[in-house]
């Protein structure tokens, strides 16, 4: 065998493992050894279910072996979230609050790996509760960039990025409220989807702002993103919000890669000021393959898109203050008793545990949003904010109407230092300028390497909007930015990362915090 | 500050001489629903705690609500039934507040879009007049868990060593109906209250929404009052009395509290806003939280599910289905049974009118029907103890067919009163169908005339002063002969018979 399996995308493990080259336990075992050899350092995974992921992987082979009929997808494993339910695997969403919760049941999105034949290889680290871009919110420490271990892998979903940047998994799960999945795929040279809202199940997804949340596909090419992208979406009865009809197009778009007269926009308040040179000549460049390609450029004004960050960080923060409120002691997780109190109320100990439980950034946006939808503010803040979010609906809706899609550098800059913005909430949260105003409409996005920063070497992102429930317009333009840059590059973007062991790092970096904490399993490798 | 007794009461009287009285009533109704608001938990009531839970109605993290569409049909239905606009379009919100019986620590609620709105309720108070009830809403919302205090003294949290919670009833469909203030009520404002109440109970019954039981918190009555000087228009403080559970005691709150504000006020006080705990047993209320207007539950339009926006042609649909309403009902089956005005308030005070409809339905004539279910059946329920007759009945496994054949019996002449009380008695026992007591018993009417005719001789005989009475033309005085005859006969006669034949003998 010559094929690294660790390199190999997940349509090419499919393919292997359909020949009989290969075996889902085969592959399992070297993305276990290849955990076992360089997270560590990463610390993309909170969890690594190295029993339970052979287990399914052993199932599926077994399977194939009698001859079943398989999902294509079958015995490619994956990497998940840790904020989506796992039955009997450990699901802390990266809070103190959850250490040592065990669901009892799946997310919907979960469910339909495990009815695909995926082994779940572990549970993906993030910051805590979504709420960041850089995982240094985790409370567990954060996670590593690939790229540079001195830097943030990005964030909510920096685990779930660079588990695949740094080969330990073909796929992942990721969530975003606001570009926890396009910013990390951004900062890491990797693939990240955002779907329609309402089209993967957000049933087991556990909400961090309901009405922007939405499930995706963490990669590293285009097409595997589709293929993931099929399999997670489509309709569920138990999410209300889930949209009842069949998933887009998405794999054939992926495979056509095909934009001849398609008109792509280019958004005018998501490009030059604010945006890094390297990030914005990357993007240009990206913008002039795909006319290559047959594309025709149009530019396009969305002025209320200046007003999305102040928006989002009304609506996150009160929908997240409620959705976090049965963090409360009383029926799973963390329980703290209060100290110096003989015979604590109930009241006591749930505000004992969720001061011990939740972290800095997690209580300052439940402050914020109980703020803002306190009786004499809710008009102010909540009512305008989702006044706003009207705004930028329509400034979508007539965007489209004379573009297919809407393109933009993913993230402002390339991955920032740990410590450069962890004390500066503001700056932390500009990085998501360009991806929050998809969440505030439904819109789905896509981010997908469009190469390295000339100031740094560093991965930049480029960003793909379509309409809602077009989605498959994302993997038509993305597939085909693709190809022409791979042309460009001689091979993926990730062959210029940098070779990684446990080594990489000599001494414990103190702005990190390197540790992985006690509760963590690693896999022994093969 | 002088200080003022706020838990003495002065008489009803004082009350009405210088005040008029404001009541606001917020019923809560549990629907019947087979399963749960937002999850296809089950609702059975007294199941094993925590049995009838799921990651939805326990809050789990992840879990996500689905609406009840069978639970929107009966929101609508009772809508309708109150003469309400029904929302062409509109949406759950959350009501936030932090307590250990609520899962998610919001109550997933409607705020200012109602599904029903704008409507009333015509009441019939006992003077034969009618009291319109208006309402202001009917919304949909899902209960909340039950917490069980154990170690303290009553049961109350108050002196609790720990609690209980049973998420049994977390998720259970609620629907939440509010009065406008009631005004000018006056002396009459507890018995609106009670026949609000009542006829509410009723109306939800008719529906077939709720089993409606009081007494197991499926129908809970809040009821807020207030009390204004005679002649003024501005509104005073009001308390909100909780845990009002049965239709007396709706009554006795409302007339409670009004002679409670009546003392605050009329001693220069004034009324602490804040909920108030009815205690059945000792018939007065105690003071809970203080409640605010600031009280801010941050309510925002739940994110988790899409907006309810039932179609005109549904809402048409489902207006079709509705019953006739009670109120008129009971008129149509009054006049059709031919009852007085006081027998069919006995018969709807005893809860017997659907027992009776069935009952005539099955073959029993009105006055048999009202005469075996309010006689002896509920002589017996209420010596047994029970709930109300038609629990009882059920329990007894007493059915209309029953009472049916037992008339049968008494037209048949083969039992007499006396005889169908006994045979009851069997029946009531779980011997069997009355026929089958009555064989058992070897209760029979003394067919054979000859016998008769030979008691008649002989009490006619014994008596010869009445009988000469009777043979004066005074026949109601064969009334004692009667009874002579039938003690004669060791009751097991037909005291009809008897009667003709005396009459027979001494005038014809």
């Amino acid at each position: 065998m010559t094929t690294d399996l660790t390199r190999a995308s997940a349509s090419e493990l499919a393919d292997l493992l359909a020949s009989g080259e290969t075996s889902s336990v085969e592959v399992t075992r070297a993305l276990l050894a290849r955990t076992h050899d360089v997270d560590t350092d990463v610390h993309a995974y909170l969890h690594v279910d190295h029993d339970g992921a052979l287990a399914s992987a052993r199932d599926v082979d077994e399977r194939r072996g009698r001859g079943e009929a398989l999902h294509q997808l079958a015995g490619v494993p994956i990497a998940v979230k840790d904020v989506l339910a796992t039955k009997g695997l450990p699901t802390t969403c990266g809070s103190k609050i959850l250490e040592g919760w065990v669901p009892p049941y799946d997310a919907t999105v979960v469910a339909r790996l495990r009815e695909a034949g995926m082994p779940i290889l572990g549970k993906t680290n993030m910051d805590e509760f979504a709420m960041g871009s850089s995982t240094e919110h985790s409370a567990y420490g954060p996670t590593r960039n690939p790229w540079d271990l001195d830097r943030i892998p990005g964030g909510s979903g920096g685990g779930s990025s660079a588990v695949v940047a740094s080969f330990q998994a073909p796929l992942a799960i990721g969530t975003d409220t606001g570009g926890s999945i396009r910013q990390p795929a951004a900062v890491t040279g990797t693939v990240g989807t955002k779907p329609t809202y309402g089209g993967v199940s957000r049933y087991g997804l556990v909400a961090l702002a309901s009405s922007l949340d939405q499930a995706g596909p963490c990669t590293r090419t285009v097409l595997d993103a589709a293929l993931l992208h099929e399999v997670i979406g489509g309709h569920d009865p138990m999410d209300s919000t889930s949209i009842d009809a069949p998933v887009p197009p998405v794999v054939e778009a992926a495979r056509r890669a095909d934009v001849k007269g398609m008109k792509i926009g280019i958004v005018r308040e998501l490009t030059g000021d604010g945006f890094q040179a390297g990030v914005q000549a990357r993007f240009d460049e990206s913008v002039q393959h795909l006319v290559d390609a047959g594309a025709e450029v149009v530019e396009v004004s969305c002025p209320s898109f200046t007003a999305a960050l102040a928006a989002y960080y009304l609506i996150l923060p009160s929908e997240a203050s409620s959705n976090l409120a049965k963090f409360d002691a009383m029926r799973f997780g963390l329980r703290v008793l209060p100290e110096g109190v003989d015979a604590p109320s109930a009241e006591q100990v749930m505000a004992a545990t969720r001061d011990a439980g939740f972290g800095d950034e997690v209580k300052r946006r439940i402050i914020l949003g109980t703020y803002a939808l306190s009786s004499g503010y809710y008009d102010a803040y909540y009512g305008s904010a989702q006044k706003v979010r009207r705004l930028i609906a329509d400034d979508f809706a007539r965007a489209f109407e004379t573009a297919d899609v809407l393109v933009s550098p993913t993230a402002p800059t390339t991955a920032f230092r740990f410590g450069d913005k962890i004390d500066d909430p503001m700056a932390m949260y500009l990085n998501d300028i360009a991806t929050i105003p998809a969440n505030l409409a439904g819109v789905p996005g896509m981010s997908l390497p469009s190469g390295l920063a000339d100031e740094d070497g560093l991965p930049a992102g480029f960003q793909i909007l379509a309409p809602a429930a077009a989605d498959d317009r994302l993997y038509a333009v993305g597939a085909a930015l693709e190809q022409r840059l791979l042309a460009s590059w001689g091979g993926p973007l990730l062959n210029r990362a940098p070779h990684l062991t446990n080594a990489s790092i000599a001494s414990a970096d103190a702005t990190a915090g390197a540790t992985t904490s006690a509760d963590v399993t690693k896999g022994e490798g093969a | 500050m002088s200080s003022i007794d706020t838990e003495a009461t002065i008489s009803y009287e004082e009350v009405l001489e210088s005040f008029d009285p404001v009541m606001g009533l917020e019923v809560h109704v549990e629907l019947g629903t087979n399963t749960k608001m937002f999850c296809g938990c089950a609702t059975e009531f007294g199941a094993e705690p925590n049995t009838q839970v799921c990651p939805v109605c326990l809050g789990l993290p992840g879990a996500l609500p689905v609406v009840n569409e069978k639970a929107v049909e009966s929101a609508i239905r009772i809508g309708l039934a109150l003469n309400c606009e029904i929302a062409q379009w509109c949406r759950f919100a959350r009501k936030n507040y932090f307590y250990p019986d609520m899962p998610k620590n919001f109550q997933t609620s409607q705020y200012d879009e109602p599904i029903a709105f704008e409507g009333y309720l015509d009441v019939d108070l006992d003077d034969g007049s009618t009291y319109r009830v208006e309402i202001e809403r009917a919304h949909m919302e899902e209960d909340t868990g039950k917490s069980l205090h154990v170690g303290g003294s009553t049961g109350r949290i108050h002196g609790a060593t720990h609690s209980l919670v049973d998420y049994n009833r977390a998720g259970i469909p609620l629907i939440e109906i509010v009065t406008k203030p009631l005004r000018g009520a006056g002396e009459r404002a507890p018995e609106i209250a009670r026949a609000y109440v009542a006829t509410l109970r009723d109306l939800l019954k008719a529906l077939d929404v709720s089993d409606v039981k009081m007494e197991q918190g499926s129908m809970r009555c809040d009821v807020n009052l207030s009390l204004m000087p005679k002649g003024s228009t501005t509104l005073g403080t009001r308390t909100e009395t909780k845990n009002v559970n049965s239709l007396r005691s709706v009554e006795r709150a409302v007339r409670y509290e009004m002679c409670r504000h009546g003392a605050i006020l009329q001693a220069g006080g004034s009324i602490l806003q804040e909920t108030r705990h009815w205690h059945e047993d000792t018939g007065v209320t105690t003071s809970g939280r203080p409640k605010s207007d600031a009280d801010d539950y941050r309510y925002f339009p739940e994110p988790d599910l899409v907006p309810v926006a039932p179609p005109q042609e549904r809402v048409e649909e489902l207006r079709a289905t509705l019953p006739e309403p009670p109120a008129q009902r009971r008129k149509r089956l009054q006049s059709d049974w031919g009852f007085s005005d006081l027998e069919m308030r006995d018969v709807l005070n005893a809860g017997l009118v659907d027992l009776i409809g069935s009952t005539v339905e099955a073959g029993a004539t009105p006055a048999g029907a009202r005469k075996w279910w309010s006689g002896e059946i509920a002589r017996r329920a209420n010596t047994d103890g029970a709930v109300d007759v038609a629990t009882y009945a059920v329990e007894r496994g007493i059915t209309p067919a029953h009472v049916v054949e037992l008339e049968g019996l008494v037209k048949g002449g083969r039992l007499n009163d006396s005889m169908a009380r006994q045979v009851w008695e069997g029946v009531l026992d779980g011997e069997g169908t009355p026929t089958a007591v009555a064989d058992a018993r070897g209760l029979e009417l003394v067919q054979d005339d000859g016998a008769l005719e030979a008691a008649v001789d002989t009490v006619i005989a014994a008596n010869p002063e009445v009988a000469q009475k009777v043979r004066d033309g005074k026949v109601q005085a064969a009334g004692a002969l009667i009874g002579q005859v039938m003690k004669e006969m060791k009751g097991q006669a037909d005291a009809g018979k008897a009667r003709e034949i005396i009459l027979a003998k001494l005038t014809g």
